[in-house]
């Protein structure tokens, strides 16, 4: 056991593309890292920022968001959606101190086995050398840290 | 000074005073207010002292209007205070409730706001890189500050609330509803609404009480309020303002639509959705049309400030963290 940061990754896989991409990796037996746990949803265009960011809360130090290519949807246009969201939330993680690339969009269609586990590949590598991320935890009692820092002024004669 | 009358307070913490000036838009009903309460805290209108409060018996004031966010100690201190000494405890206003405009702070920790302020502001003149202490002492003893925390918390994050009248400032009809409900429920003439509960509010969106005309919305290019006179009648969304209309709870009658101005979305979260910001993200990069993934995403980046706009009242209590403590 090496003690080198594991990320804990989420990626949320369209049923119809990249959801059969990965399964593709799988049974073609490709190797890739065993760090992202995959959600399937019905369309990349479902996936709300909502969801980004309670996966973000709940501990995840990266999300990976893939759909079909443009054009491909089985829906028509929901990846287009997605498109349009994910710059705007970039640009808000940013400005919350988050890393570029925490977030990723990637298009991976059902043929793709091999795309899906070069995008995880890199992905994991990504966000292991950008470190844990740590969201969630500054919620903490500062009114105790303050008692804490109180007592110890008390403890020392100035 | 009369022992039938209910108690009233009203305190400020982290706010800028609106809240106070709003319960007094309620008018002639102030004299309502009155024949019914007795004010024993109010620090923006009344001459009491935290040593007053503080030696009141627990469940002593019947009812308090708390506005502002907390960001200090002394905002903390306060709020428990109150609600030991309170038996219906109102998160009154956006700061309250959500947070508020303070809470746009949390982008940032203590230290590097007071370092902006004291330090990097052109405007200011600190050679000795002075800071304000929290501590300090005279000839006539020690004078103490407040200490400043790193995170903005509404209410509900410090203490237990018993109800949530948001808005920024609420609306005095909405305020004059809410003194109704309670007033009556402690005469014994009616039910309290169940604890937790946002009142002062109206079902559904402030779309639904827009009364500008909405069509499909298909935005080329999104504007800010300076760059156009928008059209008196459409949908200000469809014009390629940022509004946060489908975003955000009815209660306040759609003013600031009806004179032009994009909603802010003061009035936060409509029922069941637990981040307005996300939501409203959501929102504004759907309505984009463009031929293409790339085009899409170049227009929905062009959305400045998107925490700022999306999260303007309410960035403590949504989703959204600060990556580094």
């Amino acid at each position: 056991m090496s003690d080198q940061f594991e990320p804990r990754l989420i990626g949320f896989l369209c049923r119809w593309c990249s959801y059969n991409g990965a399964d593709l990796a799988g049974t073609s037996r490709m190797k890739y890292p065993p760090n992202m746990v995959p959600i399937k949803t019905n369309c990349s265009g479902r996936i709300d920022p909502v969801h980004v960011l309670k996966a973000f809360q709940e501990g995840a130090d990266g999300v990976l968001i893939a759909g079909c290519h443009p054009g491909d949807c089985h829906y028509i246009n929901g990846n287009y959606r997605t498109a349009g969201r994910y710059p705007l939330m970039e640009k808000m993680l940013e400005q919350m101190g988050l890393e570029h690339g925490r977030v990723r969009l990637e298009w991976v269609s059902a043929a793709e086995g091999e795309k899906f586990q070069r995008v995880v590949t890199e992905f994991t590598a990504e966000i292991r050398a950008l470190g844990p991320l740590g969201w969630g935890k500054q919620f903490h009692d500062e009114s105790a840290d303050l008692a804490v820092d109180e007592a110890a002024k008390e403890a020392v004669p100035a | 000074m009369s022992a039938d009358k209910f108690k009233f307070a009203m305190y400020w913490a982290g706010s800028c005073g609106g809240c106070e000036i709003a319960l007094l838009e309620i008018k002639e009903k102030i004299v309502e207010v009155d024949a019914n309460y007795e004010v024993v805290f109010w620090p923006a209108a009344t001459d009491f002292k935290y040593k007053d409060l503080e030696g009141y018996d627990d469940g002593y004031i019947d009812v308090c209007l708390f506005n502002g966010c907390i960001r200090n100690s002394e905002n903390e201190h306060i709020a428990k205070v109150l609600r030991d000494k309170s038996k219906v405890l109102v998160a009154f206003g956006a700061c309250a409730v959500m947070g508020g405009i303070p809470g746009l702070a949390n982008v940032a920790d203590a230290a590097e706001i007071k370092k902006l302020v004291y330090i990097d502001q052109p405007s200011i003149d600190n050679p000795d890189g002075t800071y304000p202490q929290e501590h300090f002492t005279v000839p006539e003893g020690e004078l103490e500050l407040p200490h400043m925390y790193d995170t903005v918390k509404t209410l509900d994050q410090t203490v237990d609330v018993d109800y949530y009248v948001p808005g920024c400032a609420p609306e005095a009809h909405q305020i004059a509803a809410v003194l109704d409900v309670v007033t009556a429920a402690l005469k014994g003439e009616g039910p309290l609404p169940p604890k937790g509960a946002t009142v002062g509010v109206n079902p559904k969106t402030c779309c639904d009480e827009c009364e500008r005309v909405k069509e499909e919305k298909k935005v080329h290019e999104f504007k800010r309020i300076w760059e156009f006179l928008p059209d008196a009648e459409k949908c200000l969304l469809e014009q390629g303002l940022v509004c946060m209309g489908p975003a955000t709870h009815a209660g306040c009658g759609a003013r600031c639509t009806s004179v032009g101005m994009p909603c802010r979305g003061c009035y936060g979260a409509p029922d069941g959705v637990i981040d307005q910001g996300a939501k409203m993200l959501s929102t504004v990069a759907s309505i984009v049309d463009a031929p293409t993934p790339e085009e899409i995403a170049e227009i929905a980046a062009t959305v400045p400030d998107p925490v700022g706009t999306f999260y303007r009242f309410g960035l403590p209590s949504s989703l959204l963290r600060r990556a580094k403590v």
